[in-house]
């Protein structure tokens, strides 16, 4: 078995412009996951009975029902209850979206209830709303800790995002199934597909750990120091480049980083 | 300045208050002693309404607190609470935990706010530890920004539950001398503390609770010298 070098280096350009739209829609569907998600998690906890209970109704259907079904709803099922024709990118947009949301509630949900109860009685205690008590208090450390199981819904989105090749949404997964349906080297396409795939999900497990580091509250001499690092660094404009070049960094052993490895 | 009549609180069927009857006033340092389950923490925590009174009234400067439509932010705005687990914000500063409530609560802008915060800093000892996290100030200190938390909101009381009781013995007497300050000042304080050393120097009067009610209460001295009750004298008996 031979890989066709000669044609893998010329699908190549295609292949790029689907894993871009790959990496689109499964970013924008985060995105508007997190907003829908964030509503939807803090409705679920909820003291008002009938808001609590739709919420749920609606996590409970998208994460009880095939993804799948859930973009023909959209793409097939919205036009003839409504008449309006949704194209395939906007469908897909919505679908990935609510499906999102709806994992990204429980996350979300989950991240609010471990926060302890004596922050929220602190912060009622100084006469804050409810409101300004998950604003303030309880969102913000919720957040640090849903960020890695975010970046996981984050992977799984863009992989499971190629289900909409399924309404020709020229997606990666889709331009594959185009140039082998021209060139019959069906072995040689998927292994190069399975492997953007691959490069897309590792660099961005690498993303969630350093924004995860990044968000950890450091001791004050160290941020002592990096501020006055910043301020050499100033009009150079380094710092960019090089916490972009932290990113590529092999991950090292967790006890080597010193953090607890218990 | 706090009237409590006849005040119940039931977890389901705990009946956990059993009818509270007593007042604090103006400027009056209240130590409220007693066994682990006696219920003083549900007391205090009904004063700030964490906890909703099951029956009977509390008065805050005359204001019915348990009042159904009563406003719970103006009646948390005014009474300051010190937990036992400090329960400081963990991802804001010790200047942004102070800060937060006059700024958003109050209204102050964000610079009078933070001035605020480091006045009350500099009261408790720690200006130079204003830009530390909570997990880098040691038990005592933290308790000591939970207290500047508090009195950023210029209370007119402040409740502490158990306030040294999670702290290495070391670190308890800067908390104490914080809270000695303060009563100096005038401030009206509710404690609950174990700590008699405490009860008797700044004490003005000692409540005895078991079970649920007020057995006993009078000026420190005589309430450990001549405990009237004998449920008092065994409880004395283990912690003196
Ligand atoms: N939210 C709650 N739900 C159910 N029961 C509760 C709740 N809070 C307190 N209790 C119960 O009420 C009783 C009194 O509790 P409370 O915390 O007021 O006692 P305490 O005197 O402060 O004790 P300690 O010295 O241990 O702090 C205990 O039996 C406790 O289990
Ligand atoms: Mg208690």
């Amino acid at each position: 078995m031979v890989l066709h070098w000669e044609l893998i280096w010329r699908s190549l350009p295609l292949l790029l412009a689907g894993a871009l739209m790959t990496v689109q829609l499964a970013t924008i569907a985060v995105g508007l996951g997190i907003v829908i998600g964030t509503v939807a998690g803090m409705a679920r906890l909820s003291q008002v009975k009938p808001v609590a209970i739709l919420s749920r109704c609606y996590i409970d259907f998208i994460r009880g029902t095939p993804l799948l079904v859930q973009i023909f709803m959209v793409y097939m099922g919205l036009p003839q209850l409504t008449g309006v024709v949704i194209p395939p990118y906007y469908a897909a947009i919505i679908a990935l979206s609510i499906n999102s949301g709806a994992y990204v509630a429980e996350i979300v949900r989950a991240g609010i209830q471990s926060i302890d109860r004596g922050q929220t009685e602190a912060a009622l205690s100084l006469g804050l709303s409810p409101s300004q008590v998950m604003r303030y208090v309880i969102l913000p450390q919720a957040f640090r800790r849903i960020i890695p199981p975010l970046g996981n819904e984050f992977i799984a989105m863009l992989k499971d995002s190629s289900l909409v090749s399924a309404i020709a949404l020229e997606e990666l997964v889709r331009k594959g199934q185009i140039i082998i349906t021209r060139t019959f080297r069906p072995f040689d396409i998927w292994l190069v597909v399975a492997l953007l795939y691959l490069v897309m999900t590792i660099l961005i497990s690498r993303l969630v750990d350093w924004s995860e580091r990044k968000l950890k509250v450091k001791p004050v001499e160290e941020r002592e120091e990096e501020a006055a690092r910043a301020t050499a660094w100033e009009g150079g404009g380094f710092g960019p480049w090089l916490q972009m070049a932290s990113l590529l960094r092999v991950r090292r052993p967790a006890r080597e980083r010193g953090e607890e490895t218990t | 300045m706090i009237r409590v009549v006849d005040l119940h609180k039931k977890f389901g069927r705990l009946h956990v208050l059993r009818g509270i009857t007593t007042e604090v006033r103006q400027g009056e340092v209240v130590v409220i002693i007693g066994p682990s389950g006696s219920g003083k923490s549900t007391f205090l925590r009904c004063l700030n309404l964490l906890e909703k009174p099951t029956a009977g009234e509390v008065y805050i400067e005359g204001v019915r607190v348990t009042d159904p439509h009563v406003n719970l932010r103006a009646v948390r705005e005014e009474v300051g609470m010190v937990f036992q687990r400090f329960n400081l914000f963990p991802h804001m500063t010790a200047l942004e935990n102070i800060a937060l409530a006059p700024h958003k609560v109050r209204g102050l802008s964000r610079e009078e706010a933070e001035a605020r915060a480091y006045e009350l800093l500099e009261r408790v000892g720690l200006r130079d530890k204003a830009k530390s996290y909570p997990d880098e100030l040691s038990g005592g200190q933290q308790q000591r920004v939970a207290i500047a938390r508090a009195l950023a909101m210029q209370p007119k009381v402040m409740l502490f539950d158990e306030p040294t009781s999670a702290l290495d013995p070391e670190m308890i007497k800067e908390v104490l001398d914080v809270m000695k300050a303060l009563a100096a000042e005038g401030m009206t304080m509710v404690v609950v503390t174990h700590e008699m050393g405490f009860a008797r120097e700044v004490g003005d009067r000692v409540i005895f609770m078991d079970e649920g009610v007020i057995v006993e209460e009078g000026p420190p001295q005589e309430l450990f010298a001549r405990p009237q009750s004998e449920r008092t004298r065994t409880f004395l008996s283990k912690i003196l």
